[in-house]
């Protein structure tokens, strides 16, 4: 099928090919999990923690990716939706005792209102005001975040206690790994089917020439808020398991600096290739931990990489543009 | 005899004072072809904005079998049975031809996010509905191969055939074409001609529309309503029309006049 | 203090705050005037200016003094400065992208907001540094009222820049053409106006307004800060929206009620200081979604 062809190339640029034959495919995974199990054990445990992180931060930038790479809506406060899950599920494991596996559709349900709440407003907006509404949104959470006592206020929460399943005690770093692992798995396989779908078109079509698609009969008020809505759920999720992991958390994380190295992930890896954005997460984590001697230069050379990046080559750092085969 | 699909009754447009449109009364039969004529500027393009719910009228009313169009956003508009091409083209850039076309089923379809990720059954059966759908409209204007590449790499011609696809494929009951002949040398004119008749017999879609080569339109329409200066100023066939004064001068303000009749 | 006091407070606090939010308001309704761009990088050359002023005026207090007269020479320094900062980040970043997709140009302009950001905090380790000047505390009494000096001068210092500015679009070539540029660009072009200078001089003309209000800010407050151009950027594109953007009195305008309204607002029960950002930006996104021409603004264009 060679719709099948076209989808795959604009998803997975030049690692298509990888993916394309039945045995190239399932080979490549299975290296790749095998690659993904041993890691701890090989590289210890503080490679365990960042790898974690960059885990993290796949989820996230996947979940952007769904707001800014598919429908083009550039969103700088989506540390809001990472604040939502990471806070419900704090507030509600802590002060009520809710089962941490319980409190996780709630999330999602906060999330896809918080979704709601910020997208309805930018519908008719412009990109350039749309940037900077959906930024003092997120300010507007953190902000709240801050200010509340329910939210533990600037100090934020602390002593959320590791979840269970079935007789396992998710507490050690290993642990989370893992967690994290399926985590960025589940975000991978539903980016794909997104993408592959008559939404991800929709989202397409939106984004290209919006009048034309509600000319074909596309209502883009839907499809945008279907964008903001599951890019909620994906920054809410990661934020449940983010406040587990670390136990405690704090207004300071998702702070526009958040967004922006979010943001960053999307983009220094390639807008809307899921491979680049794996990539770019992987780069926004593990940059740092490399350039650790530059101390507080270290965003700045992400800064400069940024500018040189949407000047000489303005879909990311993946070579080539969409193939056509 | 036939019925009316589309009915516009006393539709006025102004826009910051012009008036563009004034106390339009105008129809389209059902099963019909019906052509737009006027010199540049009349109003046509505005007409059809009004139609497919791009432009809100001022006044007047405009019916669609039975439903009031009025109100509808325009993808409720399509979603009603109108479909449209543009003067300018406009597909859908970054995008093969294949997925341009598949745009027009998004109203006809249903599976959401939710069915998309679970990949349900009936999601998978309805995207080879689309795809299907799809390559059945692009044959149907005669677009076979390279449905894989990019739409707006491909001729002049064939992306003018690929917007037709494209608005087919959202199964509307009335195609509203916006210049569909601008631009197409003669021989892709006859079978532009030959296309319309099909979508009207094949299909039993009714078409409307707006083009300033004479000959086409008498070729193609059985009937032709003339704008001008947003007033509708003559109806008929195609000969009552050529024939008609009122048309001559309206046609005589503009330089190149004999050449627009086809005389 | 009674009601007609708080009233008069800040009346003043909201004059001096307003004065900043115009001065960096209307570089933002400039800018977007001629290429339809919302600056993202503007609050920081705000930032930059209140840097660059900074270091001229500990260059220069030996000859000119530290006090007012100081502070407005080395304004006048960081002016030119960063203005020419500014048409160099038009040539460089945003010339070459007015082709491209929109998201593309919008992401150029935070990549250079964050370079601007992050090349100060390198500097700067991240550390506030003191505003070192001579101003004094002196002021007048108008009843219960203190009115410094400083804030005087501030405010009639901004007042004297605008009246500038609108002498400039109103009288000069260059003005007029920047006007001309906001509505048609391509028929300037067309008429033989040199388009991509006027553009330049729009940035430059831009930028220096805000780095006036950054060194300026800078000395009244006392301290300088990598990071104090996001809040004024937000700040000032609120006061745009609220005055239209695209229009010159309308970002005067804006900067002005904004900064009453931020004012008075604090004076609401309920919002303490820490509310007030949350404020601000609720009224940017009520003002966005229910009166996106802002009081004085032009309509959208009709679409197709």
């Amino acid at each position: 099928m060679s719709e099948q062809k076209v989808f795959t190339s604009r998803l997975f640029g030049p690692l298509s090919f990888l993916f394309e034959h039945r045995a190239t495919r399932w080979s490549s995974i299975a290296a790749l999990i095998l690659l993904m199990a041993v890691a701890p054990i090989v590289f210890g445990q503080y490679a365990t923690v960042i790898l974690t992180n960059a885990l993290l931060y796949v989820v996230l930038a996947l979940g952007l990716n769904v707001v800014v790479g598919y429908a083009g809506l550039l969103d700088l406060g989506y540390a809001a939706f990472f604040a939502v899950g990471a806070y419900t599920v704090g507030i509600l494991t802590q002060h009520f005792g809710i089962n941490f596996w319980l409190t996780l559709p709630i999330a999602v349900c906060a999330a896809a209102l918080a979704g709601v709440i910020i997208g309805g407003p930018t519908l008719r907006l412009r990109s350039d005001y749309l940037a900077i509404v959906t930024l003092g949104f997120g300010e507007i959470v953190r902000l709240s975040a801050r200010n509340l006592q329910i939210t533990g206020a600037a100090s934020g929460l602390s002593g959320i206690e590791q979840p269970w399943l079935f007789g396992w005690h998710i507490a050690r770093p290993i642990d989370f790994y893992y967690v994290f692992c399926v985590l960025a798995a589940i975000a991978v396989i539903v980016s794909i089917r997104l993408a592959n779908s008559r939404l991800g078109r929709a989202w397409l079509y939106v984004r290209h020439d919006e009048d034309v698609a509600e000319a074909m009969g596309i209502d883009r008020v839907k499809v945008k808020l279907a964008a903001y809505i599951i890019g909620a759920i994906y920054g809410a999720m990661a934020g449940a398991f983010f406040a587990v992991n670390l136990g405690a958390i704090s207004p300071e994380s998702f702070s526009f600096t958040q967004s922006v190295l979010i943001l960053m992930a999307v983009i220094l890896g390639g807008m809307g290739k899921i491979p680049g954005v794996i990539l770019g997460a992987f780069i926004v984590i593990l940059g740092p931990e490399l350039l650790r001697d530059l101390g507080s230069m270290r965003l700045l050379v992400f800064a400069v990489g940024l500018l040189l990046i949407m000047l000489f080559r303005p879909s990311g750092i993946w070579p080539g543009r969409n193939a056509q085969r | 005899m036939n019925d009316t699909l589309l009915d516009l009754t006393g539709v006025g447009l102004a826009f910051a004072g012009n008036r563009v449109l004034q106390d339009i009364d105008f129809n389209v039969p059902a099963g019909a072809v019906v052509s737009l004529i006027g010199p540049n500027g009349a109003g046509k393009t505005s007409l059809f904005n009004c139609i497919t719910g791009f432009y809100k009228p001022q006044t007047g009313r405009i019916t669609f079998g039975g439903h009031e169009l009025l109100d509808l956003k325009p993808h409720l508009v399509t979603k009603a049975g109108i479909a449209r091409t543009f003067q300018n083209l406009r597909l859908f850039r970054e995008m093969t031809v294949l997925e341009n076309v598949m745009s027009g089923m998004h109203c006809r379809t249903r599976s959401g996010a939710i069915a998309a990720v679970l990949r349900t059954p009936r999601q998978r059966k309805e995207e080879r509905e689309i795809e299907a759908f799809s390559r059945d409209c692009l044959r149907f204007v005669g677009v076979d191969d390279d449905l894989d590449r990019e739409a707006t790499t491909l001729a002049y011609g064939h992306q003018r055939r690929i917007e037709i696809a494209r608005a087919l494929a959202t199964r509307p009951k009335l195609l509203l074409l916006d210049e569909p002949a601008a631009g197409l040398n003669s021989g892709e004119k006859e079978d532009l001609i030959a296309l319309i008749a099909r979508i009207r017999d094949e299909r039993g879609i009714s078409v409307l529309l707006i083009e300033h080569d004479t000959g086409l339109v008498m070729k193609a329409s059985e009937r032709v309503s003339v704008l001008d200066h947003g007033v509708m100023i003559a109806e008929g066939t195609a000969r009552e029309i050529q024939n008609d004064p009122k048309v001559i001068e309206a046609y005589l303000g503009q330089d190149d006049a004999e050449a627009s009749l086809g005389f | 203090m009674g009601t007609f006091d708080i009233i008069t407070h800040q009346l003043v606090n909201g004059l001096v705050l307003g004065s900043f939010y115009a001065l960096v308001a209307l570089g933002y309704t400039m800018i977007f005037g001629v290429i339809k761009l919302l600056n993202f990088a503007h609050g920081d050359l705000y930032m930059v200016g209140g840097f660059i002023g900074f270091l001229a005026l500990s260059a220069i207090s030996s000859v000119v003094g530290g006090a007012w007269p100081g502070i407005f020479v080395a304004m006048l320094f960081s002016m030119i400065a960063v203005g020419c900062l500014g048409v160099v980040i038009e040539r460089v970043a945003y010339h070459p992208m007015l082709a491209a997709p929109r998201l593309s140009i919008l992401i150029t302009a935070l990549a250079v907001s964050l370079v601007l950001q992050n090349t100060v905090l390198s500097l700067t380790q991240g550390q506030y540094t003191a505003f070192r000047s001579d101003l004094g505390f002196g002021g007048i009494n108008l009843g219960s009222l203190f009115l410094t000096y400083n804030q005087m001068v501030l405010v009639a210092a901004a007042a004297v820049l605008m009246i500038a500015l609108q002498v400039f679009v109103t009288r000069t070539q260059y003005g007029r053409a920047m006007r001309a540029v906001a509505i048609d660009k391509d028929m300037c072009e067309l008429m033989g106006i040199n388009v991509p200078a006027v553009i330049g001089v729009t940035f430059f003309v831009g930028s220096a307004l805000a780095a006036a209000a950054g060194t300026m800010a800078g000395a009244y407050y006392g301290s300088i800060w990598y990071f104090m151009g996001f809040l004024i950027g937000l700040k000032a594109f609120t006061a745009a929206v609220i005055g239209g953007i695209g229009s010159i009195p309308g970002a005067m305008l804006g900067g002005l009620a904004l900064g009453l309204l931020e004012a008075f607002g604090t004076q609401i029960p309920g919002i303490g200081s820490e509310w007030k950002d949350v404020f601000s930006f609720a009224v940017l996104i009520l003002v966005l979604v229910f009166k996106p021409t802002g009081l004085l603004g032009q309509s959208e264009q009709e679409r197709m």
